[in-house]
């Protein structure tokens, strides 16, 4: 497909702007003015939209496609949670309004709908406060990990380290790095959780705390789980929950009655508010009754009226973490979600989220090196190791499934498995897609034996065939140019 | 999988190579050959000081970013720049033109925390199955 720049013709407009019919002040400094005409595309309003519509058609996404992408969880985003986030009376209001005299009383309904969506989360999660401002899962680690900090801090211990295992969401120890703290890694056992001999051996009076995925990345979940909370507390480190997973224990576990101390959760997985293509995430911190004076500020509170409020009133607070309070739109959405579904629909998104991965976890054990063969959460992961030995990878399977109109699970995540393939089917599809995507891995095994090229040369229905990854890495160019340059 | 004799090994995959009080590190023919083709590699700056066991330089490839670790203590006397420029080194010659660092050994007797040619060989067998 052509560039929107390569399309049009020269003096082709979508636009005219107005003459203006005020007068300017003409005394712009030179320096700042623009020496050479910019290099646009000219091109018609019909133009524009058909370029984009097309490439639209072009893209995977859980609207159109299966989309089994492990760690991520991709599940539908239900449409009514749109609408709701579109009502002018929440679109129109200005985030500095509650912020002014007598703006309070003006936005009791987004105050409200934070307050709530907080206590919902405290709720589901057994902790004592949430904060909704942290932008994104990775920001809720960094918000996380600087309380922990905080809270060290004032207890006058600085310390030193942070465990993550191994088997940890990806983001983990780039967030505690950030926060300021060196990471110890501990490896996975051969069960799949955290070695705990490795664990008791590196746990000292220097961890700060221990950041645990639960359950983690191989879709496993830790039954030891009591006891590393416990050894974690002996030496005065905080549990940190990463709750990237929360999906699949949601109604059935809480993170708070385990021994966890500080909770990140992700709007976008278990709440099902857009993946935006990067754009807004979600990842709110709740924390026990210790840590609250932490949180960051404002705060929402309520009064003994009723009315709600922002509450400025924690000196020992981190500070601000975000403009304003969060995403306020995608916090709606969630909260939208989980009014929708009531307790017992969030006890069926967990029930239903483990059942269609192990459903699919126990077809494709006889076709695949299932690393860990127990059973799993909300996602599992298998090895092209057996398809490796006939030159197959999880890369050939996975193009080969992307031609075949399944969006890849994740591959050669989590490292410490081979050709890894993590599979994440989450809660809302059927057993008819399930089925087919289970028949199409069994191909791309049977592929594998007996035509290993059909794999090598996949993809072949879309409209790219297999790219080039290691040039396009090594060897960037993301500027178009003209010819006239 | 290639594993050149004479020299030390880690189980996190790098190799030491003595020569006489310094010492050239990179990472062996196992790991680049898990790590698939390598695209970005960050290496320590000269003077560094690294420590054995702890990461000092990053390699990054089409399927993950992996950290390196030191197999033994020292200070950084020279770095492979050409490497930076072309990481495909790291795939075509892990142990000869894909070097990663020479250091000023700190403490020889770290070596004996490391495993020989052999041993190493026998390790990526067992990790193989």
């Amino acid at each position: 497909m052509r560039l929107i720049f390569e399309k049009g013709a020269f003096g082709r407009r979508g636009f005219k702007i107005p003459k203006k019919d005020v007068p300017i002040d003409a005394k712009f400094p030179q320096k700042y003015k623009r020496v050479k005409e910019p290099d646009l595309p000219q091109v018609s309003e019909l133009d524009v939209v058909r370029h984009y519509t097309n490439l639209s058609r072009m893209n995977f996404s859980v609207d159109t496609n299966f989309y089994p992408l492990g760690s991520c969880t991709m599940k539908y985003n239900p449409k009514f949670t749109e609408k709701i986030a579109a009502l002018p009376g929440f679109t129109d209001v200005h985030p500095l309004l509650p912020q002014l005299g007598g703006g309070g009383i003006l936005t009791q309904g987004s105050l409200e709908v934070i307050y709530k969506t907080e206590e919902f989360l405290s709720e589901i999660t057994g902790m004592s406060g949430f904060t909704m401002q942290p932008l994104a899962g990775a920001h809720g680690e960094l918000t996380g990990a600087m309380i922990i900090a905080s809270f060290h801090k004032f207890n006058g211990n600085r310390r030193k380290y942070i465990i993550v295992p191994d088997s940890s969401h990806g983001t983990n120890p780039a967030s505690a790095a950030i926060a300021g703290y060196e990471v110890i890694v501990i490896p996975t056992d051969e069960n799949g959780c955290m070695d705990i001999d490795k664990f008791k051996e590196k746990l000292t009076q220097d961890v700060a705390g221990v950041m645990l995925t639960c359950p983690n990345t191989l879709g496993l979940f830790n039954s030891s789980i009591k006891e590393i909370a416990d050894l974690a507390h002996s030496v005065g480190a905080l549990m940190y929950y990463d709750g990237a997973n929360l999906n699949a224990i949601i109604g059935k576990s809480r993170p708070g009655d385990i021994g966890f101390d500080i909770v990140h959760l992700n709007l976008h997985k278990t709440f099902s508010t857009p993946h935006g293509g990067g754009g807004p995430g979600s990842g709110p911190v709740g924390v026990n009754e210790e840590l609250l004076k932490f949180l960051p500020i404002p705060r929402i509170a309520k009064r003994v009226d009723g009315t709600f409020a922002l509450d400025y009133s924690y000196k020992d607070s981190i500070g601000y973490i975000a403009p304003f309070y969060g995403n306020f739109s995608v916090i709606l959405k969630a909260y939208a979600y989980m009014v929708y579904l009531g307790k017992s629909g969030l006890i069926d998104v967990a029930e239903k989220a483990v059942l269609n991965a192990n459903y699919c976890r126990v077809l494709l054990k006889k076709y695949f090196e299932v690393p860990y063969g127990r059973i799993c959460m909300h996602e599992f992961v298998l090895s092209a190791s057996k398809q490796k030995e006939n030159g197959v990878s999880a890369l050939d399977i996975a193009k080969y499934l992307i031609d075949n109109g399944v969006h890849p699970p994740t591959i050669y995540f989590p490292l410490s498995v081979v050709e890894a393939m993590m599979i994440e089917p989450t809660e809302t599809e059927s057993k008819k897609t399930l089925d087919n995507f289970v028949e199409l891995m069994i191909e791309a095994a049977k592929l594998a034996q007996d035509s290993p090229s059909t794999l090598h040369d996949a993809p072949k229905n879309m409209p790219v065939g297999r790219l080039d990854e290691t040039k396009a890495a090594r060897d960037l160019n993301l500027r178009w140019h003209s010819k006239k340059e | 999988m290639n594993v050149k004799d004479n020299q030390f090994y880690t189980n996190e995959h790098e190799w030491v190579s003595i020569e006489g009080s310094k010492a050239r590190i990179g990472i062996t023919d196992y790991a680049q050959h898990s790590l698939g083709d390598i695209t970005f590699i960050e290496l320590p700056e000269i003077g560094k000081k690294i420590e054995q066991f702890k990461q000092f330089a990053t390699v990054e490839s089409v399927k993950a970013a992996s950290d390196v670790y030191a197999p033994l203590t020292g200070i950084v006397v020279e770095v492979n720049a050409t490497l930076v420029n072309q990481p495909e080194l790291l795939n075509s010659s892990p142990y000869e033109e894909g070097w990663f660092a020479v250091i000023e050994i700190d403490n020889i007797e770290e070596s004996n925390k490391l495993m020989d040619a052999s041993a190493y060989k026998k390790y990526i067998e067992e990790i193989a199955h």
